[in-house]
């Protein structure tokens, strides 16, 4: 390593912070539409996240304690003040998937002090566990909480023999001190990316699916390439109005336009991103759940 | 009645005119400081073995915590999802923090020439280096991966593989080693001449050891003049130094995206408290030593009066700067952080929030009492909550934005460090305690050179006011 080299290198550093739209011009931006109104809180998309991804059950004193590892997870939050609450508890219930909103300006990239998490040209935000030092830095600063650190060497204890059979070869598993995250099923995305190479095309609307849309009963996931226009993903988006990587988004005035007319429910746009207004740029569109009085 | 009267100011005149009490004895002879100082090398009062040997004893259990936890992972320390730092990145904040009134002390008090710093400079650089050492372990038992810690580190690689320069991490990484090397060299270089009196004192192995490390020093006119040269351009390049290493240890919390954290006033209130927190830890260390080493003649009452007047100033600022950030967030436009900030006013850790704020900006008003402040019982116990006080700030800092952050998902959890963390934490003390005391045992903590110096100003300042006035013609 020469001294010209360190020198005239400089200029390739990792320096630029995550921009939005940095890979305009990519062939692939995966995304995703979660419908929150045909969403029943089964919880099929973590188990078979759990099968696809080769995740580590901790057991119930560590997942109390708040070490698990799912990359998915259902949440459950109560309505208040409705008819529903008062008279039928159990209906006021509301679930929220959150997984790894694989953010455009991603908080995490920008302060991973190695690098180990960076953006992709497919838009995903990657986790590189060879280079993770375990700082944890980077789930300190993601505000939707989605970043499972490796608190044990769960290998050693998760799959008791022969459960090491059912392991997916597709990726590896995660050693102590890592951290890691919803990867979009990358493996998946990847093979995927490769038949179409080879047969010389992009890869079709429909031909990949992340473990959690594949499993999901009421097919409340969808999940595609942002970058074909043609493509069920891209149109939802379309539909409701949202911008990958605008900060004022027509919806907002379509809403406040449809609030004035009186429309409601299905009449109205329904899609809204995750804390937009942190301007992470999230590539997952949620559609909020329709009340029954709306209807 | 006008009798009482003139009592009463023969005895306001006679207070005024009351001569100050001196902050050394200017009468003192060379060779009985040389003989005091290195006396401290020799037998110290008992109360030094129990504190080298308690130090050592929280070490060794800090050291088997921190094998647990590595060889078992983090998971051993209570650390869980949101909580993901812990008392880890609280202490080394506060580790930080220590490290920087030894560089008030001894670099900008050297520039604005007051000498009253010169009896205790010594031993509050050494503490700088020490606590910098501390701090820098801290780094490496919060790694996940710590035999890979060298990654944060921008060393040229044959893969090409570089940091991430826009992470605060890796500006603190490089931050504190250059802090770290500048201190140890300031405080090494700063002792070649007293290192030269031990060696001429010295006989066996010490003085080979002593010959060793005084570096060839005979006191020269050329030496010296070229060690002023040094000394100073060492110290201007120490306090940047300073002041930039906490900046960047601010930019830890202010970069990032979290509620209670993306302020920008950090930087200045993070070495504020810094100040702060070293201060009172220098005014804990100087009633130990001037205790454990019989170093009553030059640590003086008057200088920790001095020291007791500059953590008040200090504390006060520090309370400024906290208001500020309370205010800031409570008229601010970010409805999160406000919330985060009621959550630490009344949520689950709403006790250590009050008594943060109790001790530091409260306790510090003992500090104005003369009566108070020249106690040396009650300095030792208000110096030692200052820094409890500064203690719970950090930790105020660190978990309350984890537990109440922008995410509702986290906000019923309740978290508490367990015995891991604590361990780690006591034996971080112990480590300290041991290196500062082994290094106080090893090296003249009172700087000889120095006290002479200062004795001598005083006794030119004082010829040149007790000279006539020339007559009148």
């Amino acid at each position: 390593m020469s001294l010209d080299n360190l020198t005239s290198n400089w200029s390739k550093l990792r320096t630029r912070r995550p921009q939005p739209d940095q890979y305009k011009d990519a062939p692939y931006k995966w995304g995703m539409v979660i419908d929150l109104d045909a969403c029943t809180g089964c919880n099929a998309c973590t188990t078979a996240c759990y099968a696809e991804n080769n995740l580590p059950v901790v057991g119930k004193e560590r997942f109390l304690a708040g070490q698990q590892m799912h990359w998915i997870r259902i949440e459950r939050y109560w309505g208040e003040g409705t008819e529903f609450t008062q008279e039928f508890p159990e209906q006021g219930a509301q679930f929220l998937p959150m997984l790894c909103q694989q953010c455009e300006a991603a908080p995490c990239e920008i302060v991973c002090p190695v690098g180990a998490t960076h953006h992709t040209p497919d838009g995903l935000n990657s986790q590189v566990y060879n280079r993770c030092v375990g700082s944890r830095y980077c789930s300190a600063n993601c505000p939707y909480k989605v970043r499972y650190f490796n608190w044990f060497n769960y290998p050693d204890t998760a799959w008791p023999s022969p459960l090491e059979q059912q392991l997916n070869p597709d990726l590896t598993v995660r050693s102590k001190g890592v951290m890691e995250k919803c990867t979009f099923c990358v493996q998946r995305l990847t093979a995927a990316k490769s038949k179409a190479r080879t047969e010389k095309r992009t890869v079709q609307d429909g031909e990949v699916l992340t473990a959690c849309a594949q499993a999901c009963p009421t097919s409340a996931i969808h999940f595609g390439n942002l970058a074909d226009p043609t493509s069920t993903v891209a149109r939802m988006w379309k539909a409701q109005q949202v911008e990958l990587s605008a900060d004022k988004q027509n919806k907002d005035e379509q809403r406040e336009k449809d609030e004035q007319l009186g429309k409601t429910g299905e009449e109205t746009v329904r899609g809204y991103r995750v804390f937009e207004d942190l301007r992470t740029y999230p590539s997952i569109v949620y559609l909020e759940r329709l009340r029954s009085s709306e209807v | 009645m006008i009798h009482s009267d003139h009592d009463e100011i023969e005895i306001a005149v006679e207070r005024r005119f009351e001569p100050k009490p001196k902050d050394i004895d200017e009468e003192i002879h060379w060779a009985e400081i040389n003989q005091d100082v290195l006396e401290s090398l020799e037998r110290p009062r008992p109360l030094f073995w129990f504190i080298f040997f308690g130090s050592l004893a929280a070490f060794i259990w800090g050291v088997y915590c921190e094998i647990y936890q590595y060889r078992t992972g983090l998971g051993v320390a209570a650390l869980e999802n949101p909580q993901v730092w812990g008392l880890y990145i609280a202490t080394f904040i506060f580790w930080i923090g220590m490290s920087h009134s030894g560089t008030l002390l001894s670099a900008i008090l050297l520039i604005m020439h007051a000498d009253w710093r010169k009896p205790i400079y010594r031993f509050a650089e050494a503490m700088t280096t020490f606590s910098l050492m501390t701090a820098g372990l801290f780094v490496l038992v919060h790694l996940g991966r710590l035999w890979q810690f060298y990654y944060v580190v921008a060393y040229p690689s044959e893969r090409w593989t570089w940091p991430n320069f826009s992470s605060p991490l890796v500006w603190d990484a490089t931050a504190i080693g250059s802090y770290l090397t500048t201190s140890v060299i300031f405080l090494f270089f700063g002792m070649i001449p007293d290192l030269a009196i031990c060696r001429d004192n010295a006989t066996g192995f010490r003085r080979v050891f002593y010959r060793a490390i005084s570096l060839g020093w005979r006191g020269t006119d050329w030496q010296w003049s070229n060690f002023r040269v040094t000394y100073l351009t060492l110290a201007c390049l120490l306090i940047p130094l300073a002041v930039s290493v906490h900046s960047i240890v601010a930019t830890d919390f202010a970069v990032s995206q979290q509620p209670g954290w993306h302020t920008t006033s950090f930087p200045p209130y993070f070495v504020a408290g810094a100040l702060y927190s070293g201060c009172a830890a220098i005014i804990t260390l100087f009633i130990i030593l001037r205790y454990t080493f019989r170093f009553e003649q030059y640590m003086t009452i008057p200088i920790l009066e001095k020291l007791c007047k500059l953590t008040f100033a200090i504390s006060m600022v520090w309370t400024y700067l906290n208001l500020i950030e309370y205010a800031s967030v409570w008229y601010g436009t970010d409805p999160t952080a406000k919330q985060t900030l009621i959550f630490r006013a009344t949520g689950t850790y709403a006790g250590w929030w009050w008594a943060m704020n109790i001790l530091g900006s409260v306790v510090p008003f003992t500090l104005t009492w003369r009566r108070l402040r020249t106690n040396i019982p009650i300095m030792l116990i208000v110096s030692l909550l200052l820094n409890l006080g500064m203690w719970i700030e950090r930790f105020m800092i660190v978990t309350p934005t984890f537990a109440h952050g922008y995410y509702p998902w986290t906000w019923t959890r309740e978290w508490w460090p367990n015995w891991v963390q604590i361990g780690i934490i006591i034996g971080s003390f112990g480590w300290f305690t041991m290196l500062f005391m082994l290094f106080c045992k090893i090296f003249p903590s009172v700087s000889m050179y120095e006290v002479k110096e200062m004795v001598y100003h005083r006794r030119q300042a004082r010829r040149k006011a007790l000279k006539p006035l020339p007559a009148e013609t």
